[in-house]
């Protein structure tokens, strides 16, 4: 290690100050080549905010930016308003719900692969936790419209809805008719969709607390379920925050699936059950059909404001893998 | 070493055998049985999109417009929604657009002062949208007006067995269920007509939500599709929902009839739909006849337009000659021997006042200053009789 | 102060909840994959792959319909996608992990972070508005830019990654012998990281295959094969994720098992992708 931080500290010396040897027209010509495709890549990324930024701006400068976030009506019909509201509020909601749901199975399963199973175990469930996050999400989508929804109706909530009808009618404003699409469909197939990420990056703060940590805690005497809380899920903090902030990021950004299994509905106030609406699903229901200029431009400014809040939530988990120095945690 | 070269050389040699075994199935595979008369530089891909009601005619159409033309002219219809439809013909990506909303008078004089031309609304069949619902112990038959339908809309009537509807129904042994309004959570033509029907009905609809692809509905829950309101309604005792004549026939759902604006109770039939259309048209078509004048007309019905442009050579998406003048043989085909198609499909016949329309705005398409249409009008034998 | 046997308990019943937080995880996965392949398993027939879709009442009369004109489009679509990133992607990714000081690579690493979070919906607006609107039509060719901004900063990511895992020592090597760095970089570093470049461009290439968001407004969608094969990259071009979501929203029951069995495709197609990705991370020299 240290030999190599040698070398590259020489190189770095180098490089700064580089001789004429560096100079020859064919590295020039590399470098230029090398750096041109990464700033294409910065290019690309500032031309997506400004691109979605100039599409949007005609309906940011209707309504003003907090305005339009702040709107609760979406009404692309008479008033011709547009706020964003109900939309943030979905995706906040069931990200941050499908994130709670996940969080400590996601975690566990990391646990025991990391901890307890044998190597060959341990491969074939990191495998398959790798392989939910390949699935495509249109196959889940699929699968939620014609297996998933119709179970959740007739087993859960039909049965909550007729008990809550004849003991406690109360709540039914609150639970909202139980049609099988909906808000808690879509945030169970979210939590699905987020435990890799959790996992992957749990698993690898995990593996990196040093050998002797867990050998002078079982020396103490501790069972090994006291190993991992006192000497290992410490010291995995960071990884599991990282993980769980990239994982938000998924959820917010998840399309399709929710899409197709929220059920689309526009207004508040949002139900348990009942349908609701994210960032995402509004811009793939309504992209295509919008008609008026000022519908099309407020979509473009709510897929501007996805990007701030996607945006927001990578430089955190950014700045936490930093602070936390977490190397790979790759999910595919 | 040696590993990494042949695995570059793979992966290099399956990109090329997909790309090129790609190109051969791609002419091979479009070509089944045709024999001469339409060789590869021949053949014309049409590109439309829009509405989702009229698809499964379309492009039912389409198949066999390819089987007539020996595979020399290929439609491609996706349905993206009637919004969809206007927005893609507006931004010039689709050489015809489809649509259950004419276009608007601002939509209209934009293209007039970009295009120098004018676009033409033409109808290519009819949308009928009826009322399905969900009451146990009833079937098919409850009378609906349309105060009735918007106070359920509203959230003013909220029992079956509300005064209201017992007064059109009287023979009925309604429950006191309470209403689940369900509606459209998409955009849909299908949302535009129904919509369109209330707005006219009813002052206070028109001023409060009014008519659109999709509205601000005051009560209700969304479906996704026609399939979304129909499991929806399907699902729910007490639900009443709308789809599309078709869809309900298809699937065996509960709907009603609705008394129209001469005070006739009128139940859903292709005839009765066709009849709704067959009012005086105006020149450029663009009407709604929801809440139809005609004395035994379906009221909640409307055209499906097909949206082109009267200079076809300003469209972007047209890039010849020959592409416009297919793209206008397949319409003048369309509208008169495909329309035997109709009911067959679930769909209602173009009447005759519509194609007379239609004929007039066709002699006025032009590439380039030519009037293509009328050309190959000419010699079509129903247009020479009207 | 718990007693032995207590915290032995405890240690089992952790144990026992890590069990079944596990199987509880997995097995979503397992019942979705067997209900895709039961679901679809039947209309998996030889029309399927060597039919053209058509229109829905195809279907409803028995008339053979399929989806080969979808696979093909998919093909195209991909591996236009690939050809367009992985140059782009290895340049990032050599320029992060060979030029460690260059002044750009801090920006460039949350750049390229930031649009590798982005939802891909995000991605297809971009290229909807950068080549859709400019060529006035759909096309695949703007499916494929649109994919390749999925792949993008996967690749630039994983090349990064598997570069920096080369020791310095074998490019000092190269460079003491009188190489230019270019040389350098490309053959002795770049075959030495072989198989991490592989991997990672299959996962960014997996993980593109299955987007469906960026493609409903760039590739579009057909019925049909184009006319002619440059139809697939000029003109609207079917592919298997957005032709899945139209089947599985249509009201036709004979289009909802077609859906299935474009998602046992689908699925297979990326599967077999991960996997190859897989067994070359295995591979180490």
């Amino acid at each position: 290690m240290s030999t190599d931080k040698d070398t590259r500290k020489n190189i770095r010396k180098l490089l700064r100050n580089p001789s004429a040897i560096y100079r020859r027209p064919g590295d020039l010509l590399f470098t230029f080549l090398v750096v041109t495709l990464g700033i294409s890549i910065i290019l690309l990324t500032l031309s997506m905010a400004f691109v979605l930024y100039g599409e949007g701006s005609a309906a940011l400068r209707e309504f003003g930016f907090f305005g339009f976030v702040r709107g609760t009506t979406w009404d692309p019909a008479v008033q011709l308003v547009f706020g964003a509201w109900p939309f943030l509020l979905g995706t906040v909601t069931t990200s941050v719900m499908a994130l709670l749901i996940s969080i400590l199975p996601a975690i566990a399963v990391a646990i025991f692969t990391a901890e307890y199973a044998p190597r060959w175990l341990a491969n074939i469930i990191d495998n398959l936790i790798q392989l939910i996050a390949a699935v495509p999400s249109v196959v889940i989508g699929i699968w939620g419209i014609f297996v998933l929804a119709p179970w959740l109706r007739d087993t859960v909530y039909l049965p909550v809805f007729m008990w809550a009808e004849s003991s406690y009618p109360q709540l039914l404003p609150i639970l909202g008719n139980p049609m099988g699409y909906g808000m808690t469909t879509a945030t169970i197939v979210l939590a699905l969709m987020i435990v890799p990420y959790t996992t992957a990056l749990t698993k690898d703060a995990i593996r990196s607390v040093p050998q002797e940590q867990r050998e002078a805690c079982r020396a103490l005497g501790a069972t090994r379920w006291e190993v991992i809380r006192m000497a290992i899920l410490p010291y995995a903090r960071g990884g599991i925050l990282a993980g769980a902030i990239l994982s938000l990021g998924r959820a917010i950004g998840e399309t399709m699936a929710v899409a197709m299994l929220i059920g689309n509905k526009n207004t508040l106030p949002f139900t348990i059950f009942g349908a609701g609406a994210t960032m995402p699903s509004v811009i793939v229901n309504e992209f295509r059909e919008a008609v008026e200029s000022l519908h099309l431009s407020s979509l473009m400014a709510i897929g501007f404001t996805l990007f701030i809040i996607a945006l927001i939530v990578n430089l955190f988990a950014a700045y936490l893998t930093r602070k936390f120095s977490i190397k790979g945690g790759q999910v595919i | 070493m040696y590993t990494n070269r042949i695995i570059t050389t793979a992966i290099f040699m399956a990109f090329l055998s997909i790309s090129c075994g790609n190109g051969d199935n791609g002419n091979g595979g479009s070509l089944p049985g045709s024999g001469g008369g339409s060789s590869a530089e021949n053949r014309i891909d049409l590109l439309g999109a829009g509405a989702t009601f009229p698809a499964p005619l379309i492009t039912a159409m389409a198949d066999e417009y390819r089987d007539l033309t020996n595979n020399r002219v290929t439609l491609n219809y996706q349905s993206i929604g009637s919004g969809g439809g206007i927005r893609q013909f507006m931004e010039q990506t689709v050489m015809f657009g489809m649509s259950e909303a004419f276009l608007s008078d601002e939509v209209m004089n934009n293209i007039q002062q970009s295009t120098g031309g004018r676009a033409f609304n033409m109808p290519i069949t009819l949308a009928d949208v009826v009322p399905t619902y969900n009451i146990p112990g009833i079937g098919e038959g409850v009378v609906f007006d349309g105060e009735l339908l918007v106070e359920i809309y509203m959230g003013d009537v909220t029992r079956w067995n509300d005064p209201k509807i017992a007064r059109l129904n009287p023979d009925l042994d309604l429950p006191g269920l309470p209403i689940t309004v369900v509606h459209r959570s998409d955009g849909s033509g299908t949302t535009n007509v129904w919509t369109s029907f209330l707005s006219r009905v009813s002052e206070r609809w028109r001023n409060r939500v009014g008519y659109a692809t999709s509205v601000n509905w005051p009560v209700g829950i969304g479906g996704n599709g026609n399939e979304g309101v129909a499991g929806a309604v399907q699902n729910t005792p007490g639900a009443i929902g709308y789809n599309s004549f078709t869809y309900a026939l298809l699937n065996d759902m509960s709907y009603g009839s609705v008394v129209n604006a001469s005070g006739n109770v009128i139940e859903p039939s292709f005839e009765a739909t066709s009849e709704a259309a067959n009012i005086d048209l105006p020149e450029d078509t663009r009407v709604l006849f929801t809440n139809t004048p005609a004395e035994y007309g379906y009221p909640i019905a409307g055209f499906a337009w097909m949206l082109i442009y009267e200079n076809l050579d300003a469209n972007n998406a047209i890039s010849n000659r020959r592409e416009a003048e297919e793209l206008i043989r397949f319409l003048i085909w369309s509208i008169t021997d495909a329309q035997e198609m109709s009911e067959s499909l679930g769909f209602a016949r173009l009447p005759e006042t519509a194609l007379e329309r239609n004929f007039a705005m066709i002699r006025q398409l032009k590439w380039n200053g030519e009037l293509l249409g009328a050309s190959l009008l000419e010699d079509h034998p129903l247009a020479a009789s009207l | 102060m718990k007693t032995m046997l207590q915290r032995n308990i405890r240690d089992r019943f952790m144990e026992g909840l890590l069990v079944l937080s596990t199987i509880i995880v997995l097995l979503p996965l397992i019942i979705i994959i067997a209900h895709v392949i039961i679901h679809g398993i039947g209309a998996l027939n030889w029309d399927f792959f060597t039919q053209e879709l058509g229109s829905p009442s195809r279907a409803l009369q028995g008339r053979p319909t399929g989806l080969v004109h979808t696979i093909l489009g998919t093909l195209v679509v991909d591996f236009m996608a690939l050809t367009i990133a992985l140059p782009v992607g290895l340049g990032a990714g050599i320029m992060l992990s060979e030029y460690p000081d260059h002044k750009l690579n801090p920006v460039l690493r949350v750049m390229n972070d930031t649009l590798n979070g982005m939802p891909a919906i995000l991605k297809g607006l971009l290229a909807f508005v950068l080549i859709v609107k400019p060529m006035g039509t759909f096309s695949g060719f703007s499916g494929g830019v649109a994919l390749s901004f999925v792949m993008l900063p996967i690749i630039a990511r994983t090349t990064e990654s598997a570069l920096m895992s080369i020791p310095w020592s074998i490019r000092e090597a190269g460079l003491a012998i009188g190489l230019p760095r270019w040389r350098v970089v490309l053959s002795t570093v770049m075959p030495a990281a072989r198989f991490g470049l592989v991997t990672g461009t299959l996962i960014a290439f997996a993980r593109a295959a299955g987007e469906a968001a960026p493609l409903l407004f760039t590739s579009f969608g057909n019925n049909y094969l184009p006319n002619h094969w440059l139809g697939m990259i000029l003109g609207p071009v079917d592919t298997l994720p957005q032709r899945l979501y139209s089947l599985a929203i249509s009201p036709y029951s004979h289009w909802h098992n077609m859906g299935w069995a474009a998602a046992i495709v689908l699925l297979v197609f990326v599967m077999l992708t991960f996997a190859t990705a897989r067994f070359f991370t295995r591979q180490k020299f």
